[in-house]
């Protein structure tokens, strides 16, 4: 009798764990610490907007997945002709937006064409510059026609400002985003949180969760604790790198670091005397050493890099060694370039951990070889204004978080004021290469060149630090863009 | 007194007028350009110009001014360049945040801070005083953010009795909005109330050496009832005047402990817009704070002819 009643009992605790073990939670609070200024990826280059609305409100034509491959979007395939000009897509059928209305063809045509129109304000307009015709076949087949054949069409869009939008709710994405995603906008309550929840009418594979929270917390010592108490389950890139070792002891967080697109570099203004001297640059690469760079602006955690190339990209060329650190090698092209004294430069830093930090270090070690830098600190309005538009500069460290980017050292303006015929040559011929082993050659030259002209000094590429509840499963390793695609992720028990 | 009410509005006009020109100024100043914030990296500049144009920022100085202040004539604050909505909007979410943990901040203060003040002054010199003091200037020693870190792991990470920070809106609640708003409170109180609590003892030594204290209790008032009635009631001008500056400040000066605990606040937004050079939000927001302030004094002024009979026949 007492025997059955315990096995009774066990089997009512059992069925208990078994019911809390199907109930799994089903919300989920993120932390991120900028507030996307509006929820319009066509309209912004915030990168939080994206974070938000990519893949979970909006989707474009195709996807760009964890490790940055091209995947069906709201195209479930397509054909390329022959002289690759003609990209034919057919669309998912029963797709709706959230505002119940139907999504066809035309949805796509309004949304190309919106984009590449003369006075578009989409942030990435270049994505779109070689289209030259879009038409709706029939409600699920759309063409579009462009003026050469391009090598990374598909990939372009899948990104983040090429998703599509409704004619009726395109201009009040910002506030509320009508996409066709597996979630929808829920409410944002502004400088606090936005919350998604489920879009039961998905045309997909419904997401597991039935609620995500974007949480605002901008400060890094506060984030440490909104995780701790368990107010934050997750953190997409963690902004508290001093605690990290905390978060990695304690079993109850998973920490992954993965790769994004950030090419942290030393920028250098290309036409500004002494920096037009190759033996100049040359002296700079030869007296940074990257790894004392690394452990001070990114905690160890990001990779070096040679050229402006992410490591976790297919084409990748270790060039870290073309100009390894040697103090003495770096004097001697100072001496070559006339300047065996040294001289003074600024060096403008935006308001960046990895600017500010790192930037301490580059000067301490230019300082070896007579090279005083006297650092400006500037926010990121001043950067743009006199950094990035009246290139008014001599040095400074950004990240260049925007995926496969090596063009913008062709970029007529661009910046650097770098200009390289033979630069500008390869970049041209990858535009329109459309065979992968062609690319990954041309892709291979571009990052040479560039490694040993130094129009930058390259440090590393910033790192993606994923703290998230160790329950949790379907986060992002990497950033081959900003987005946090909720779509795969879950609870377990 | 109407005359001197008069006065008293002509100057704080004349103030609004003078405030405006200032802000705008000072923040045509500032350099960054809010189109190419928006547009980022990647826009061309014919795109960024373009921006501009529907922004309305290539409009002449002077026409701006006068289109912006005339909105505020007329109650309009603008829309913000950024979120697209009526800055009016996002002001009346962050006063629901800023005004009710000013007003809380405030009061927690001043319940610390006056029995603390009575004590120390009544016991001059001795040791309670002489503790009470000390502990008040640890308070106004420690930085409050480094306080308000304490009471998150305390409060929050190790006892889970409040939230760490955010909050949930009125809407949630009166209590869980109340619940999330305690520990930021207490942070901003306690060195408010170091400060007021020092006021208020020296205000209150200086009166209780006045004669007619002397006189009071010559004939035959009991200490307590001098201490609170004729000291501590002469003694509120100064105190006045520090609590009307702190709450002033606690209503906009609040962006620390609003960042550590992300707290959607005023203070949070003004800093946003800045970085952001959302130039109306700004412009707009420190009127409205200038208007604030100017109210705050004149009730101020009020209250000092309460507690001082003397001064309503005055002008």
């Amino acid at each position: 009798m007492k025997l059955w009643k315990t096995i009774l009992a066990a089997a009512a605790l059992s069925l208990a764990a078994a019911t809390s073990a199907l109930a799994a939670r089903t919300d989920l609070t993120l932390g991120i610490v900028l507030e996307p200024p509006h929820l319009d990826p066509t309209a912004g280059a915030a990168a939080a907007i994206g974070e938000v609305t990519y893949a979970n409100v909006f989707e474009g034509l195709t996807r760009i997945d964890d490790n940055g491959q091209v995947q069906p979007g709201l195209a479930e395939s397509w054909a390329v002709s022959d002289d690759g000009k003609v990209y034919t897509f057919k669309l998912h059928s029963g797709v709706k937006f959230h505002d119940g209305s139907a999504f066809s063809a035309d949805d796509v045509k309004f949304s190309l064409d919106r984009a590449r129109a003369k006075d578009s304000l989409n942030p990435q307009k270049q994505l779109f510059a070689h289209i030259t015709d879009v038409t709706a076949v029939d409600p699920t087949i759309v063409k579009v026609t462009l003026d050469g054949p391009q090598g990374s069409f598909l990939y372009n869009m899948g990104q983040v400002a090429a998703v599509i939008v409704a004619k009726r709710s395109a201009d009040g994405n910002k506030d509320k985003p009508i996409g066709t995603g597996p979630f929808k906008l829920d409410h944002w309550a502004k400088g606090s949180e936005i919350t998604l929840v489920k879009n039961t009418e998905y045309w997909g594979t419904a997401a597991a969760l039935d609620k995500a929270t974007f949480r605002i917390v901008p400060d890094a010592a506060a984030a440490v604790p909104a995780l701790l108490s368990g107010d934050i389950q997750a953190f997409a890139n963690m902004p508290a790198q001093d605690a990290l070792g905390q978060i990695q002891s304690d079993p109850r967080f998973s920490v992954v670091i993965g790769s994004t697109e950030g090419e942290t570099i030393l920028s250098i203004n290309n036409k500004k005397p002494p920096f037009d001297k190759l033996a100049v640059r040359q002296a700079l690469a030869s007296a940074i050493d990257r790894s004392a760079i690394i452990a001070a602006a990114s905690n160890g955690l990001g990779k070096p890099i040679g050229s402006h190339f992410s490591p976790g990209d297919a084409g990748y060329v270790d060039l870290t060694g073309v100009y390894p650190h040697d103090i003495a090698k770096a004097k001697e092209y100072l001496k070559e370039a006339g300047l065996e004294n040294g001289f003074s430069a600024t060096l403008k830093l935006p308001p960046v951990p990895y600017a500010r930090d790192g930037g301490q270090v580059i000067q301490s070690q230019l300082k070896e070889i007579g090279v005083n830098l006297q650092i400006i600190p500037v926010e990121w309005a001043e950067w743009l204004s006199q950094v990035f538009t009246n290139k008014d500069y001599d040095l400074t460290i950004v990240s260049h978080v925007e995926p496969n980017d090596i063009d913008i050292y062709s970029r007529p303006g661009y910046y650097f004021q770098y200009d390289n015929p033979k630069f500008n040559d390869v970049i041209k011929a990858l535009g329109t290469a459309v065979d992968k082993d062609k690319r990954l050659e041309l892709l291979g030259e571009a990052q040479k060149i560039l490694a040993h002209d130094v129009p930058a000094v390259y440090l590393f590429e910033l790192p993606k630090i994923g703290v998230w509840d160790a329950k949790l499963q379907g986060m992002w390793t990497n950033w081959p863009i900003e987005a946090d695609d909720l779509t795969k992720v879950k609870w377990t028990d | 007194m109407t005359a001197y009410l008069l006065k008293r509005l002509i100057i704080a006009a004349l103030t609004l007028v003078l405030a405006s020109m200032v802000v705008f100024a000072i923040m045509e100043v500032l350099p960054g350009d809010p189109a190419r914030l928006m547009l980022g990296l990647n826009a061309s500049a014919d795109q960024v110009e373009l921006l501009r144009n529907q922004m309305g920022l290539n409009a002449p100085l002077v026409l701006r001014y006068l289109h912006w202040a005339g909105g505020l004539l007329r109650l309009d604050f603008g829309r913000s360049y950024t979120y697209s909505v009526p800055v009016i909007d996002l002001v009346r979410e962050r006063v629901a945040v800023s005004l009710p943990l000013a007003l809380i901040a405030l009061a927690l203060s001043t319940i610390i801070a006056i029995p603390v003040g009575v004590f120390s002054a009544s016991r001059q010199g001795r040791a309670g005083d002489t503790l009470a003091m000390g502990a008040a200037q640890l308070g106004v020693a420690v930085p409050n953010f480094w306080f308000a870190l304490i009471l998150i792991y305390l409060f929050a990470v190790w006892l889970h009795l409040v939230p760490a920070g955010g909050f949930p809106g009125w809407n949630a609640g009166i209590w869980p909005a109340l619940k999330s708003l305690i520990l930021p409170a207490v942070a901003l109180a306690l060195p408010q109330a170091a400060i007021l609590g020092r006021v208020a003892r020296s205000a209150l030594i200086e009166v209780l050496n006045e004669d007619y204290i002397r006189t009071a209790r010559a004939k035959g008032l009991p200490y307590r009832a001098v201490l609170w009635r004729h000291g501590l009631r002469n003694a509120m001008i100064p105190v006045l005047t520090i609590l009307g500056l702190q709450f002033a400040f606690l209503l906009a000066g609040t962006i620390i402990i609003e960042n550590v605990f992300y707290l959607p606040g005023l203070g949070r937004l003004i800093f946003q817009a800045i970085t952001q050079r959302d130039l109306i939000v700004v412009e707009s927001i420190v009127m409205l704070l200038v208007a604030a302030v100017i109210l705050i004094n004149l009730l101020v002024d009020f209250s000092y002819a309460i507690v001082d009979p003397r001064l309503r026949g005055r002008q």
